[in-house]
C-alpha cells in the first residue's frame, strides 16, 4: 500500500474504504526525438488528497500532470480516473472528461484581452451546446457559477476588467476561478506559483487548499520549491528522471529527502521563502 | 612562433583580398542590371529634357480645371467608394476561413496547410488590374466586375498578413481551453480571435486604403469607378476634365486615409 496517511490524517476515510481516484498503471511518456519524460510509474491517488509533485525542471512533473487529462498521450500504459481508463477515449468522451478535470498554469494562460468574467465562463464551455458559447450567450446559471467561483478566490469585484489589467497574483486567482467553474472533481495546478512573488505564492497556494478542504477536491500540484511543497503538500510525490523517487507523507520528508529527489544539495534557488502570515490578500 | 604568426598575415591578407573581390563583382553585376534595364525602357535624360516644353504645355491645358465638369463626377465617385467598401467587405470574410487554414497552429494537416498557404501564394502573384480585366473579359464592364477584382485581392492579402500574426498568437490560452474540454471551434472563439482581431482589423482597415487607391483606376479596364471618366477624358483631350478628375481623386484618397486612421484608433 502506497499512502494511507494523508487520508487517515485529514479524516477523509468515508467508512467504505479509500476511494481511489486517479490511478497510474506502468505510465510511459516518449516524446519524438526518443526523449523518455516518464518512465513506468505506478500510482494511487484517493479522492480528496492535496498532492504536491516535485522534480527539479525537465523531471516529468509537467508530462505526469498533463497525462491525467491527456494534453500529454501516454506512450505506454493506463490511467484510471474513477476506475476508468482514460487512454482509449473517444474525442468526445475525452472532451466531457477533461470538463471534470480544472487545469491552472503557470502562465495562467488567460486571453488577456478578454474580461475576467468570459475568461472564467471558458471553464463551462462543455456544460453549454456549442452554438450558445460561440455566440458567447451563457445561460444565467452558468454566469451565476462563474460569478461564485471568482467569489470563492475574492476577487468578484474585477469580473468586468480585462484580464491583462490585473496583477500576477489576480489573474492567477481568475485561473483558479476558471478551473472552480468547471466544478471539477481534479484541479491540476502546473506550477501555479512559479512566476508569482513569495506573499502572492502563499497567498495561491492557501487558496487552493482551502478548495481542496472545503470542496473534497483531489488537487495535484507541481512545484519546484521544496518549502512550499513541505508547507502545503499532505503527501509528496518526487520525480527524477522521470522515475518516481519518492512517494509519502509530507511529515516524512526532509532535506535529505529532496536531497535525494533533487540528485544533488539543496540550494536558496530551492527555496520560495517569504512569510505566509497576514499576507494573503496582499495584491 | 614567428613563422606561424607570418602565414597567419598571410591568411588574412587573402581573406581581405578575396572580401574585397567579392564587394566588387557584386557591384559589377547590379550595375550591368541598372544598364540592362534602362536599355529596355529607352532612358534618356536627353528625351526627358526635350520633352519639357510639351509637358508644360499639357500641364497648361490642364489649368484651370473644369469645376463644373465635378458635378458630374458625384455618381462615378461613388461608385469608386462602394467598389472599395464592398470588395473589401467580402474580401474580408472570405478571408477568414484562408487565414485558419493558413496558419501551422491551426491547422495541423500539412497537406492543407501548404495547400492554403499556396493557393493564396499564387493568387497574390496576380495584380488587381488584371483581375479586373479578366472579369470584365468574362462577366462584362462596370463597377460589379470592378468590386469582384477587389474581393479576390483583399481576401488573399489580408488572409496572407493576419495569418502571420495567427502564427506569432501565444499557445497558452489555446492549452488552457483545451483543457476544459472546449471543441475546435471553441478554442478558436475563445481563444484565437481575441487575440487576433485586432491585427485582423487593423490589416482589414489597411487594404481598404490600398483599395480605394486600386479602384479610382479600375476603369481604365473598364470595371467602373472615377476611372472611367478619367480614361474618356484623357482619350478625347479633355485635359481640363481629366485633372478636375484627379484633384477630387486626391481629396478622395485623403479623406479615406484621414477616416480609415481615426476608425483604426477606435477599434484597434
Amino acid at each position: 500500500m502506497l499512502l494511507p496517511h494523508s487520508v487517515i490524517l485529514h479524516g477523509n476515510y468515508d467508512g467504505k474504504g479509500l476511494v481511489n481516484i486517479l490511478e497510474f498503471d506502468n505510465v510511459s511518456v516518449v516524446y519524438p526525438g526518443n526523449v523518455e519524460a516518464l518512465k513506468k510509474v505506478s500510482l494511487t491517488i484517493n479522492e480528496g488528497e492535496f498532492v504536491v509533485i516535485v522534480g527539479l525542471s525537465g523531471a516529468g512533473k509537467s508530462t505526469l500532470l498533463r497525462t491525467v487529462n491527456r494534453l500529454v498521450e501516454p506512450t505506454e500504459g493506463k490511467i484510471r480516473i474513477e476506475g476508468r481508463d482514460i487512454t482509449k477515449l473517444n474525442k468526445k468522451e475525452l472532451r466531457r472528461m477533461r470538463a471534470q478535470i480544472g487545469m491552472i498554469f503557470q502562465n495562467f494562460n488567460l486571453v488577456n484581452r478578454s474580461r475576467v468574467i468570459r475568461n472564467v465562463l471558458a471553464g463551462r464551455l462543455s456544460y453549454v451546446p456549442t452554438w450558445r458559447t460561440l455566440l458567447g450567450m451563457f445561460p444565467a446559471e452558468d454566469k451565476e457559477i462563474a460569478l461564485s467561483a471568482l467569489e470563492r478566490v475574492r476577487i468578484s469585484e474585477k469580473a468586468n476588467v480585462r484580464a491583462d489589467h490585473l496583477s500576477g497574483g489576480q489573474q492567477q486567482r481568475v485561473g483558479i476561478a476558471r478551473a472552480l467553474a468547471q466544478k471539477p472533481k481534479i484541479i491540476l495546478a502546473d506550477e501555479p506559483v512559479a512566476s508569482l512573488d513569495p506573499p502572492t505564492s502563499h497567498a495561491v497556494m492557501k487558496d487552493l487548499r482551502r478548495i481542496n478542504r472545503e470542496d473534497k477536491i483531489t488537487t495535484l500540484v507541481n512545484l519546484h520549491f521544496i518549502d512550499l511543497a513541505q508547507e502545503y503538500g499532505e503527501r509528496i510525490i518526487g520525480l527524477r528522471d522521470g522515475e518516481l523517487v519518492f512517494d509519502g507523507p509530507s511529515s516524512e520528508v526532509d532535506e535529505s529527502v529532496f536531497e535525494d529527489i533533487y540528485g544533488r544539495s539543496i540550494t536558496d534557488d530551492d527555496l520560495r521563502g517569504g512569510t505566509q502570515v497576514g499576507q494573503g490578500d496582499r495584491d | 612562433m614567428a613563422k606561424g604568426t607570418g602565414t597567419e598575415a598571410k591568411k588574412l591578407a587573402k581573406v581581405f583580398w578575396v572580401d574585397r573581390l567579392k564587394k566588387i563583382s557584386a557591384i559589377g553585376v547590379i550595375v550591368i542590371i541598372y544598364i540592362w534595364s534602362a536599355r529596355g525602357v529607352g532612358f534618356s535624360l536627353l528625351e526627358i529634357v526635350g520633352e519639357l516644353p510639351s509637358f508644360f504645355s499639357l500641364l497648361g491645358e490642364m489649368i484651370p480645371p473644369n469645376w463644373a465638369y465635378s458635378r458630374r463626377l458625384i455618381d462615378p465617385l461613388l461608385e469608386t467608394i462602394q467598389i472599395a467598401i464592398l470588395g473589401t467587405f467580402f474580401g474580408a470574410i472570405l478571408t477568414i476561413p484562408l487565414t485558419l487554414l493558413a496558419a501551422n497552429n491551426i491547422t495541423r494537416n500539412k497537406y492543407i496547410y501548404f495547400f492554403a498557404k499556396g493557393l493564396m501564394n499564387i493568387f497574390r502573384t496576380i495584380p488587381e488590374l488584371l483581375y479586373a480585366a479578366i472579369l470584365v473579359a468574362g462577366i462584362g464592364l462596370g463597377a460589379f466586375s470592378g468590386m469582384l477584382a477587389i474581393t479576390i485581392f483583399s481576401t488573399v492579402v489580408i488572409a496572407k498578413l493576419t495569418s502571420e500574426s495567427l502564427e506569432a498568437i501565444s499557445y497558452g490560452p489555446l492549452e488552457a481551453l483545451q483543457a476544459v474540454g472546449g471543441n475546435k471551434l471553441e478554442m478558436i472563439r475563445y481563444a484565437v480571435v481575441p487575440q487576433i482581431l485586432p491585427a485582423y482589423t487593423s490589416y482589414s482597415l489597411y487594404v481598404f486604403e490600398i483599395n480605394i487607391r486600386v479602384s479610382t483606376v479600375l476603369g481604365l479596364v473598364g470595371a467602373g469607378g472615377i476611372g472611367v471618366p478619367l480614361q474618356t477624358s484623357l482619350n478625347l483631350f479633355r485635359y481640363q476634365n481629366a485633372s478636375m478628375i484627379i484633384l477630387v481623386t486626391f481629396i478622395l484618397v485623403m479623406a479615406i486615409d484621414y477616416a480609415s486612421t481615426k476608425l483604426r484608433e477606435v477599434l484597434v
